[in-house]
Parts: structure tokens; sequence; C-alpha cells
């Protein structure tokens, strides 16, 4: 069996190279965390934060909008592009079974992803590093969470997107689908939690529903985890109070659980691919 | 190796596969022929496991249909055959050889095998149709299949080519390989196979060999006459049948009437300058057993 998954895993991973993939999600962690780190933490002493504390309270909402989009641009076509290309029949009539090919391809995605967070996040250590010294040190253990939430929550996405994959059949039809699910979870959501927050006034839905609603949402979960588990970067973003009226462990065990049910969704859409 | 009884599959209200029987025995090479929609790739996607029959059972070497044992012991070749473009032909094979849990370093011996040893290291992307099929016939030689399942295997191969593959599988069914070949042309798949099932509309109408098939087609011959200079009419004349095209005279003749047809033209040889006797052409056969069924 893992023969098997790390021989797809190896494929994919050259492929995902030759394609290009790995080099375009680096460049785009690195440009963005170089201009978060770079212009967003000129007032630092205000906070009573350190600066990398601060660059990660930016980062974060880096991770909560580009990790989804870049996971599910990675992931839409690892069906469907199958499927379109003629290739599936084949390794399915080889004795590897359908959670070993999602297995192998969703690890090769993953690698890439972290590779990308890594060093796009390096890079803004570094540059906190640079401008402030040894002070810089207290916003490790802020960044390291933000790094490896961030990679748990690309790993959500990336299921998601081979899900979607599985369901459209077609690249084209996936691609369209990978981008609507990322606008409802990571933009439209929050805007629906925010009308019905403004027009329940405080009421019943604002106290009881609204923290679980807010958790239940793994890019919103990644958000108020980091958040609240720091005070320093909690402060830098303004939503220390609301970040932390939620208990910590919540937020982490929903990252945790998409995890699961997104991977899932993916073996149980990919089962239901006729070729 | 292979048993399929009564299979059947629906799409909806249509019939793709109609009660179809075959079985082939190890070292048996059995060519499936048929029109495009006739139903040879659903029969082969159902014996391999990806689709699930409607009615009918299917057994490989005892196992059901795509499981573990049964992909462990079946080779296929899908139609139309595509890689990823991105990797070379030697990474494909290498990938395939440790899917089946074999060890990639037997991957430059079987691209060798198929005379693509020099573009191994290319992409795919690069290759013509015919090195894509050759890279599809390497990885289904991978390990000795018991059962080899190819679809349209010579489609895209120049006649040399068709040769050479034909005697990588006369090889392996030397060594015990039962092979179950689609085409849609008898021509194709040449004399080369011990038995030719056919399949019209879904149904099977004609399973045997190449010479019991010609025998239930019952076509006549074709005998084509040229005459000595200057005596055309008087050869047409003692021919009455025969059509004259150009300066051949041609005439069908049943295969009971052959002798008589040749002592008729022993008796005017002065008259002939030359003669053949053709037999109908094996797509003659094919197309005449089709249409008959229908």
């Amino acid at each position: 069996m893992l023969t098997r998954i790390l021989s797809t895993f190896g494929i994919e991973f050259a492929i995902a190279l030759r394609n290009r993939w790995l080099s375009i999600a680096v460049v785009m962690m690195v440009l963005f965390s170089l201009v978060l780190s770079v212009a967003g933490s000129a007032p630092s002493g205000e906070f009573g934060a350190d600066r990398l504390s601060l660059t990660v309270a930016s980062l974060t909402s880096l991770s909560v909008y580009l990790m989804p989009l870049m996971a599910l641009i990675i992931s839409f076509d690892a069906i469907a592009g199958e499927v379109e290309r003629g290739t599936l029949p084949l390794y399915l009539a080889y004795p590897v079974s359908r959670g070993e090919l999602l297995i192998g391809k969703l690890a090769a995605q993953l690698v890439l992803i972290s590779i990308a967070v890594c060093l796009g996040y390096g890079v803004a250590a570094a540059v906190a590093f640079w401008f402030s010294g040894a002070e810089a040190i207290a916003g490790l253990p802020a960044l390291w969470r933000l790094v490896w939430t961030s990679i748990l929550l690309g790993a959500v996405f990336l299921s998601l997107g081979q899900m979607i994959s599985s369901l459209a059949r077609r690249p084209s039809g996936a691609a369209g689908l990978a981008i609507g699910l990322w606008l409802i979870a990571v933009v439209l959501y929050d805007l629906g939690l925010l009308a019905a927050i403004v027009a329940d006034d405080g009421g019943a839905f604002t106290t009881r529903v609204f923290p679980w609603l807010l958790v239940a949402n793994p890019a919103d979960a990644l958000r108020i985890y980091n958040l609240a588990a720091s005070d320093a970067v909690g402060a830098a973003s303004g939503l220390a109070g609301a970040a932390q009226s939620i208990a910590l462990w919540k937020p982490l065990a929903s990252l945790l659980l998409w995890v699961i049910l997104a991977s899932g969704l993916a073996r149980l859409a990919f089962g239901r691919v006729k070729p | 190796m292979l048993h399929i009884s009564n299979l059947t599959k629906r799409y909806g209200g249509q019939i793709a596969l109609d009660s179809v029987d075959l079985s082939i025995a190890p070292g048996e090479r059995v060519a499936l022929l048929g029109h495009n929609g006739a139903g040879k790739s659903t029969l082969m996607k159902m014996v391999l496991g990806l689709l699930a029959p409607s009615g009918g059972a299917i057994t490989v070497a005892g196992h059901a249909p795509g499981s573990r044992a049964a992909r462990d012991l079946t080779a296929y070749l899908p139609e139309n055959i595509a890689f990823h473009p991105a990797l070379t032909g030697r990474e494909q094979i290498r990938h395939f050889l440790r899917l089946r849990g074999r060890p990639a370093s037997e991957a430059d011996g079987l691209l060798d095998k198929v005379g693509l040893a020099d573009a191994a290291r290319q992409r795919i992307g690069t290759y013509s149709k015919g090195m894509r099929q050759r890279v599809g016939l390497a990885q289904a030689l991978i390990g000795r299949a018991a059962l080899m399942v190819l679809d349209e295997p010579t489609s895209g191969l120049d006649p040399v080519s068709r040769r050479e593959f034909y005697a990588l599988l006369d090889d392996l069914a030397a060594n015990g390989t039962a092979i179950l070949m689609s085409s849609h042309a008898l021509s194709e798949v040449e004399v080369r196979t011990d038995r030719i099932a056919i399949l019209s509309k879904g149904r099977k109408v004609a399973d045997g060999s190449l010479s019991a098939l010609r025998a239930a087609a019952a076509l006549p011959l074709t005998v084509q006459l040229r005459p000595q200079p200057g005596q055309a009419a008087q050869l047409a004349a003692t021919f009455p049948e025969a059509r004259q095209i150009g300066e051949i005279l041609t005439l069908a003749c049943a295969q009971s009437d052959k002798s008589e047809i040749l002592s008729r033209i022993a008796a005017r040889r002065t008259l002939i300058e030359d003669f053949d006797f053709l037999p109908p052409s094996l797509d003659d056969i094919y197309v005449q057993i089709s249409r008959s069924a229908a």
C-alpha cells in the first residue's frame, strides 16, 4: 500500500513541478508575505506587541483568504483532469485503490502548499528580524502556530477541491465550482453572519448560535485560533476580545474535524465517478 | 481464465449488451469484433470491473471482476490511450511497475521491447499516437498478466509495428496468457487469433474460428478472366453470366461451383490469357455476418 501511495505522490509532485504550480504558489506566498510584513508593521509600539506578532496578525488574514484559494486552484483538476485526459480507467484497472490514489495526490499537493507557506512566512519572519532584531523572537511561537494551522486549512480545501473535481468530472466545471466554493466559504459566509448579527441586534442568535457558526467555518476557525492563542497577535488585530470569548480548543477541533470530514467527502465523491 | 455468462448492460431504456456469453481459456487469443457502439468497450469495462453489469455474471480466474485478485491478474490497454503529457515514458512505466508491486528497474527492458528505448526520457506530450500506443503496450506487458484486455490495440500502428505487436501477443499466448482484443475490422485482427466473436447491436452474432466464419458467411468467390487479344467478344459469349469491366470479365462463383467453373475455363484456355479466383475479403465476411444477424 505504501509503495503505491508513495509512487502516486512522486508522480503527482513531478507533474506539479513541471506545471509550475510550485513556483506559482511560492511566488504568490512570498510576494504577499513580503508586502504585508513590510507595509503592515510600522506602528508596532502602539499595541504593546513585537513586530513579528504584528506581522502574524496580518498574515492570519492572508491565510484565511489565500490558503483556500491556492488549495482549490491546485486540486480542482485532480480527478476531472484524469477523466478528461482519459487516464482514469487505466489507473482504476490497476491493483491500486481509489483511496490510495487520493491520498497520494493529496500528499503531493499538501507538500507543495507546505513549501509555499514555509517559504512565504519565513520571508515575513526574516523581515521582522531585519527591522527589529532579537525582539522578534517573541513572535516566533505565533508564527509557527500560523504555519501549521495554515497547512491544515490547506489540507481541508485540497480535499474539498478533490471532491469538487470528482463531482464536476470536467475541469471547466470544476474550476467554476471551486471559485464558487471559495466565494461562499471565505467571503459570503462572513458577510452573512455579519448581516445576521446586525439584524439580531444582540439577541439569542448573537450570543448562542453565532459563536458556533463562526467556529464551524474552517477559515474562520483558523483566524480565531491564531488570534486567541496569542495575546500579542490578538491585541495587534484589535479582535482579541471577540476571539478570546471562544474556548481555544473549539476552533482547533473544528479545523481537525474538517480535515477528516473533507477527505471523507472527497473519497465518497471519487467513489461515485464511473470511468 | 475468463467466463462471461448471460451478460447484460442497460443504460436507462437502451440495451448496450444483451445476454452475451463468452469464455476464454488460458493461452487462447480471442478477437471481439463489432461496429462502433456494438458494445465492445462496454463488455471490456465490465470485465475490468469499471462498470457494473445489469445482469449476468463474469469471473476472472474465479474472482469477481474489479476485485484486488482479479486486477492483479489482468492487464488492460484502453482505446485511444492517454498519459499525462508532462511525464516521460520512462517515468510513467516506472510508476505503473510500482503500482503492480514490481521493481521499477524493469521499465527500461519493457520500453526496449516495444521499441521506445530511444524516446524513453522524452515527455509523452512530444510522442506520436503510435508511440503513445507503444507506452500503453509496455504497461500491459508488465508482469505477464494471466488475462490481457486490449481495446483496439492496433489502431494507430503502422503495418510493421502491427506485425511486431502480434509477435508479442503470440509469445504471451504461448506462455498461457488469455487474450481478449477488440477491433472494428476483421482485416485488422488478421488470422493471428484463435477465435473471433462478433457483436452486433449488443448481441453476440458469431463465435468461432476464421474458417468457421468463412463457411458461415457462405459468400461467393470472384472469378476474373483476361481474354487473349481480340478474343474478348467470343469469351464473353461463352461466359454469358460475366460482367465486362474494361478488358476483364468478372463473375461470381459459389464455393461449391469452383471445379465446374475451373473445367469451363480449361475448355476455353485458348481464349484466355490469364485468370484469378479471389476469395471474399475478411471485411466482406464480417459485413455479411453482421448484416445477416441484424
